[in-house]
């Protein structure tokens, strides 16, 4: 699980989150991405730099034009990551609730 | 089981750098604390998502003891985390570090762990101490905070 902490860094920002699920519904370029963000080109630039080096984006040569894409194999590491942190706290924690339910019967109503 | 909302877990940032999780047990401090500090125990319950398994759960209950947790998917997955105790006070405190192994360490993540009597139950408070805000960034972005999820179930529906 190489580059964890640059993904999510880059994920710290709600640009770039906004940036990717955006690209979760297809490609799009600079000066598409520019314009419902209402940001210059420059800074999408700059957001979509560090998405592509935490491996997140890549880019597609098209003629002259240089449409960013979803990595697919970046958002998938993370993604594996990411589902597993956030279910493994709250099915921990119901887990727990039976682990507890056990032990702690036999001192139900009896207070130290 | 069904879920009460008194019992939901909750969780919220502090500070440039803490993360707080609480969460309410229908049991007393001792028996959350205990099912927090003996091996047998936590083998029953932290264990993340349906299919993973902790075939090493080492955890020396006292100051200065060592925490060493390894999970597995079964699959080729899985990863552990270190840690040292440095404080307990049986029923209501421990104080502790912990790292994750990806297999690189994390930074350290310092955590409090108060357990308080909350009417018939526990109120367990989880205190995470990260080193810089860059770090809990890190932990915020894990999906649990802004409406990520949303954001992460879209996108996997195209992957």
């Amino acid at each position: 699980m190489d580059g964890l902490d640059t993904k999510f860094y880059a994920l710290a920002d709600p640009t770039r989150r906004a940036i990717l699920v955006r690209l979760a519904k297809g490609e799009a370029t600079v000066n598409q991405l520019a314009q419902p963000f209402h940001m210059t080109q420059p800074a999408i630039s700059q957001h979509l730099k560090v998405l592509e080096a935490a491996g997140l984006i890549d880019q597609r040569v098209d003629g002259t034009r240089r449409p960013r894409r979803l990595a697919k194999a970046g958002i998938k590491t993370m993604d594996q990551w990411l589902q597993m942190l956030r279910t493994a706290l709250e099915k921990n924690y119901d887990r727990l609730d039976e682990v507890l339910a056990t032990i702690d019967k036999p001192r139900k109503g009896v207070r130290k | 089981m069904s879920m009460t909302t008194t019992n939901k877990m909750k969780l919220k940032t502090e500070g440039d750098t803490h993360v707080v999780v609480t969460r309410h047990f229908a049991a007393s401090p001792e028996a959350v604390y205990r099912a927090h500090t003996d091996p047998k125990l936590i083998s029953q319950w932290l264990l993340g998502p349906e299919g993973w398994t902790m075939p090493v759960c080492i955890n020396e209950a006292r100051p200065g003891g060592k925490i060493r947790y390894e999970w597995t998917n079964g699959r080729g997955g899985g990863f552990f985390i270190t840690g040292e105790y440095s404080e307990l006070q049986p029923f209501s405190r421990i104080v502790h570090v912990e790292r994750m192994h990806l297999p690189d360490p994390t930074p350290d993540n310092h955590i409090e762990t108060t357990f308080e009597p909350d009417g018939d139950g526990t109120l367990m408070t989880m205190r995470m101490t990260l080193p810089d805000q860059k770090t809990r960034a890190t932990m915020l972005a894990t999906g649990m905070e802004h409406g990520m999820e949303a954001s992460y179930v879209r996108l996997e529906e195209l992957l």
